[in-house]
């Protein structure tokens, strides 16, 4: 008997290193991140594009991993959460100012929606001038489309607002 | 002293790991692991006929096939009744796979393995389960009419009858100037924490032993269950609560089918086997609560005084009931909330119906019991034409009625007393942070602008850190780190953090240097679990007293060293000093160090303790009588009954009479939790607490149909609250420390989710002025409520139409 599968063997730079995997074309972008490269960073809460845990940044654009095919990022730049931190001169790591800003405000509880506010935040703000004010329909806005259950959101918001304080510092 | 952390808003340990997407989450675990999956019932009610798999023996990539006629032994016994109370009269479980007979939507059948899951949903696709549908019963109502049943031989569908009284109800109603009797429901919703359930097991076959992650609430009480089933001795089963991506009370229950099916194929099949849950599996497969419907009747007097309270409760229990009665008993004996009832009967008839099993979701049967209890307060002020906050305040238990005994019976079997509280003191908070007396002024001011507003308030109490014990255990090693460990588990409370801060404080060390662990076998084997709002209560305490045992160790040790009394010394910042002389002083880490004698010397710091290295008394055994070495203590917080914080919420909503959607402007919440460890964290809870609330209140029911199917399976259909729907929340504190534990901390976790409902349904009805008598309400009911013309009009919006109706 013959797998129903059909394979494919797919480049795709992850967090600015160039990978290749053999997946079956019907094999997720979300499953292909966590079980093909072992970025188990991205998670999966529902594998119907509405919780937004799985989002990824493809081409630098926020994504849904669970509700992409691993094969349609064939040539793109995938970032996830691991990806969102940088080394610093010494080898060390620098946060980025949304992973500072949510421990600070205390944006997370349980942890496994945190990845996907991570990136979807990260992407927001960074589409967008940070010299000008963010306003709070905007980050309603830009966290509106994921769940989390264990904050409330209050928390969330607030780190928004603080990374878009600490990214103005930092461009200023 | 810096290391005096304890009440201090300290930025969590897990974090740092958590926000590099270096948790490690049970669907983390095991990349080379095979995979399972099931088949499950799609129907709520049927006989199983026949289970066909020829068509799935060829799909390449499958491993086993397992139905119940593979389970031998225990497993083919009935899942535990882990929670037997002898009002359980009738007492049903499911077994690991159906057995003949399948009883909601979502009962698993069969348990498919393959090299990976595409592959074992392709095999569960091609197996053919062949059912005889029977009757099904969906509902509290049918349930009690009882015209089918859902287990054969208990016709009736009644599992238990709980009843507790405080005195002979009848003859006080019949003697009360006034009384009111109406009945109200409250719909289904889950904890749906974003992380669904999740196993993996691995054999080691060398050695006999098994080793389970689960994504649980309770490992210590997996691992007995699961040595239970799979006639496995404890020492020869580990498991571990990995990084837990929420729980909310889902996760307390256990052993699921899984977490017994998925080791036992690991054994069977020697190799390492994981499931990880899909949401749909979660919506039909685990577990839901707060259905019910309530017969309330009370008598009072002409200034709105309870004399008498009679309630009747038909429970939702699901098709099975592995989690005993506890709902109903914690709805029936919080029901009274922060007041005094002179005479209180309340009777719970829990039900099956053909849907899934009802175990609690934060809150556990309070939301219920508080919109029980805070709606005929509403009805009363209604009634009488009385301010629904003063109404509340004749009834309030007083600061100096403490301890207060409300001659009930707790989920624990202990007494329903009170031991602190200011509940007027809530009150007044209350009014004050939401603006309660402004209400008309704000009611005027929106219909000007062509709204509906409208102020509710509810209030409660809450029995938090019931039994019976947990246990902690703190060490010093000669690195200087410390390891604390404790059985329950964590999902997002920030136990690491929290208990950190409390070893920091106690052993005067800097928290940098505290390592926790929560949740694993390994390193600790006995715990209860993580429910009730009871793990900083419970663990919180055991772990305070363990790290005083290590503290007294070391001040003795210390004080033969530094030639001092014990009481003389002090540690500050990992160091242990003479009170007052600088100087003199020896590292903890040192002291550890000198505490177990060795005969071998591996590294720096053991050389210092080698029997040659130092002087020993030559009278006297290196380890003294009844001593031990090193520097741990182990020890257990174990209460004489639960300790009960309290709040007090309200809400100001404004509706929009063209598509009465329901806006919540305002919400404001006043907490008590006695002492607090990290005000932090607990303000996190109470948000957190909050949204669930709302939610349940406007948004979350989980819709089933008369044939028992779960139409709304889905994220997309089952509306829990985005950040659009959660209102601003305006918090204010309140400290009546518990006098039972050493901490004088009381349960901070579920509080949040508790008066949501009743507060909201309150608002609701002032705004419209229309009874609101079922929960949760969408705007699409609203309007068909304001519009039906059997729908009751309040007196007080009688009388504010000046129509006179009972003015
Ligand atoms: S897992 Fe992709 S949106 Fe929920
Ligand atoms: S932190 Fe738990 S779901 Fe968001």
């Amino acid at each position: 008997m013959t797998s129903i599968d059909t394979e494919r063997t797919i480049t795709v730079t992850v967090n600015g290193v160039p990978r290749e995997a053999t997946v079956p074309v019907r094999r997720l972008l979300s499953d292909a991140l966590r079980h093909d490269l072992g970025l188990t960073g991205t998670h999966v809460g529902c594998e119907h594009g509405v919780c937004g845990a799985c989002t990824v940044v493809v081409d630098g654009a926020p994504v849904r991993s669970c509700l992409m095919l691993a094969v349609q990022v064939d040539g793109a730049e995938v970032r996830t959460v691991e990806g969102l931190a940088r080394e610093d001169h010494q080898g060390g790591q620098v946060l980025h100012p949304v992973q500072e800003a949510f421990r600070e405000c205390h944006a997370l509880q349980c942890g496994f929606c945190t990845p996907g506010f991570l990136m979807t935040i990260a992407a927001g703000l960074e589409a967008r001038d940070n010299a000008e004010e963010l306003t709070e329909d905007e980050v309603e806005d830009m966290v509106g489309g994921n769940l989390c259950r264990c904050t409330g959101y209050a928390n969330i918001k607030k780190a928004v607002h603080h990374a878009a304080a600490a990214m103005k510092d930092a461009d200023a | 002293m810096t290391t005096k952390l304890f009440g201090e808003p300290v930025r969590r340990r897990e974090d740092q790991r958590l926000i590099t997407g270096k948790g490690r989450y049970l669907d983390d675990i095991g990349h080379t692991a095979l995979a399972a999956a099931f088949v499950r019932s799609p129907h709520a009610h049927a006989r199983i006929v026949s289970i066909d798999v020829d068509e799935a023996l060829d799909v390449e990539g499958l491993v086993a096939i397992y139905t119940y006629e593979d389970l031998t032994g225990p497993m083919a016994e009935p899942l535990p009744v882990l929670i037997p109370h002898p009002q359980l009269h009738s007492p049903r479980t499911g077994f690991p796979l159906a057995n003949g007979e399948v009883n909601h939507v979502g009962e698993p059948v069969v348990m498919v393995v393959a090299t990976d899951r595409y592959v074992a949903e392709d095999v569960c696709d091609r197996i053919v389960v062949t059912y005889e549908e029977l009757p099904v019963v969906v509902g509290v109502d049918a349930a009690r009419a009882a015209q089918h049943a859902v287990h054969e031989e208990i016709p009736d569908n009644i599992a238990a009858r709980h009843h507790q009284e405080t005195g002979d109800v009848e003859p006080v109603l019949a003697a009360s100037p006034r009384a009111l009797s109406f009945t109200q429901y409250i719909e289904r919703s889950a904890c749906m924490p974003m992380e669904g359930k999740g196993v993996h097991a691995k054999w080691d076959a060398d050695d006999s032993s098994l080793r389970v992650y689960t994504s649980t609430q309770a490992s210590t009480s997996v691992r007995a269950a699961i040595a239970a089933k799979l006639d496995l001795s404890l020492d020869k089963v580990e498991v571990i609560a990995p990084d837990v991506g929420g729980g909310f009370g889902v996760k307390i229950v256990h052993p699921w089918p899984e977490e017994l099916l998925v080791p036992m194929a690991a054994i069977a099949l020697g190799r390492e086997v994981k499931w990880a849950e899909d949401r749909r599996e979660h919506f039909i497969g685990s577990a839901h609560e707060r259905q019910q419907r309530q017969e309330i009747t009370v008598g009072y007097d002409d200034d709105g005084r309870i004399t008498a309270l009679d309630v009747h409760i038909w429970h939702d229990n699901g098709a099975y009931t592995p989690y005993g009665i506890i709902v109903p008993i914690v709805t029936a004996t919080q029901l009274v909330g922060p007041y005094a009832i002179p005479v209180y009967r309340v009777i719970v008839e829990s039900v099956f119906t053909n849907t899934v099993i009802v175990t609690p979701y934060r809150g556990a049967g309070r939301p219920q019991g508080c919109y029980a209890m805070e709606r005929t307060m509403d009805r009363i002020a209604d009634e009488l034409g009385l301010d629904r906050a003063l109404v509340r305040e004749r009834n309030l238990i007083q600061p100096d009625q403490f301890p207060y005994d409300h001659h009930l019976t707790f989920q624990d079997g202990r007494p329903v007393i009170y031991d602190s509280g200011d509940y007027p003191g809530l009150l007044v908070k209350l009014k004050d942070l939401v603006g309660w007396d402004e209400a008309s002024r704000l009611r005027s001011d929106a219909e000007a602008r062509g709204k509906l507003l409208g102020v509710g308030m509810a209030l409660y109490v809450e029995g938090t850190g019931p039994g019976p014990y947990e246990g902690g255990h703190v060490q010093v090693l000669g690195s200087g780190k410390v390891l604390v460990s404790t059985g329950l588990t964590s999902q997002g409370q920030g136990h690491e953090t929290a208990f950190a801060q409390i070893v920091a404080s106690e052993l005067g060390v800097p928290i940098e240097d505290v390592e926790v662990t929560t949740g694993d076998t390994r390193r600790f084997g006995y715990a209860v679990g993580t429910f009730a709002s009871r793990a900083a209560v419970m663990s919180g305490n055991a772990i305070a007293l363990a790290a005083r045992g290590v503290r007294e160790k070391a001040l003795r040790i210390a004080a033969d060293v530094l030639e001092a009394e014990p009481a003389d010394l002090e540690i500050d910042e990992g160091l242990v000093q003479v009170k007052g002389v600088p100087g003199t002083s020896i590292p903890l880490r040192t002291v550890a160090v000198l505490s177990n004698p060795l005969r071998y010397a591996f590294d720096e710091a053991a050389r210092q303790a080698t029997q040659f290295a130092k002087p020993g008394d030559d009278d006297k055994p290196p380890i003294a009588e009844g001593d031990a070495p090193g520097l741990e203590h182990r020890d257990y917080y174990s209460p004489i009954r639960s300790t009960f914080a309290s709040g007090a919420h309200a809400a100001i909503v404004e509706i929009d009479p063209a598509t009465w959607e329901i806006d919540v402007v305002k919400y404001a919440v006043v907490h008590d939790c006695g002492n607090v460890v990290n005000p932090m964290i607990v303000e996190g809870q109470v948000h957190g607490g909050v949204a669930q609330g709302v939610g349940g209140a406007l948004y979350e029911r989980m819709a089933y149909d008369a044939d028992g199917q779960l139409q709304n399976a889905s994220f997309m259909d089952f509306l829990m609250p985005y950040a659009s729907e959660v209102p601003d929340i305006d918090i204010d504190h309140q400290q009546t420390p518990s006098p039972l534990n050493p901490l004088g901390i009381k349960g901070a976790g579920e509080a949040g989710v508790i008066p949501g409902t009743a507060a909201l349904a309150s608002a609701i009805e002032d705004a419209v002025g229309r009874r609101i008598a079922s929960m949760p309400i969408s705007p699409t009911e609203l309007y068909d409520l304001v519009r039906s013309p059997d729908s009751e009009m309040t007196a007080t919006a009688g009388r504010r139409a000046g129509t006179g109706v009972m003015a």
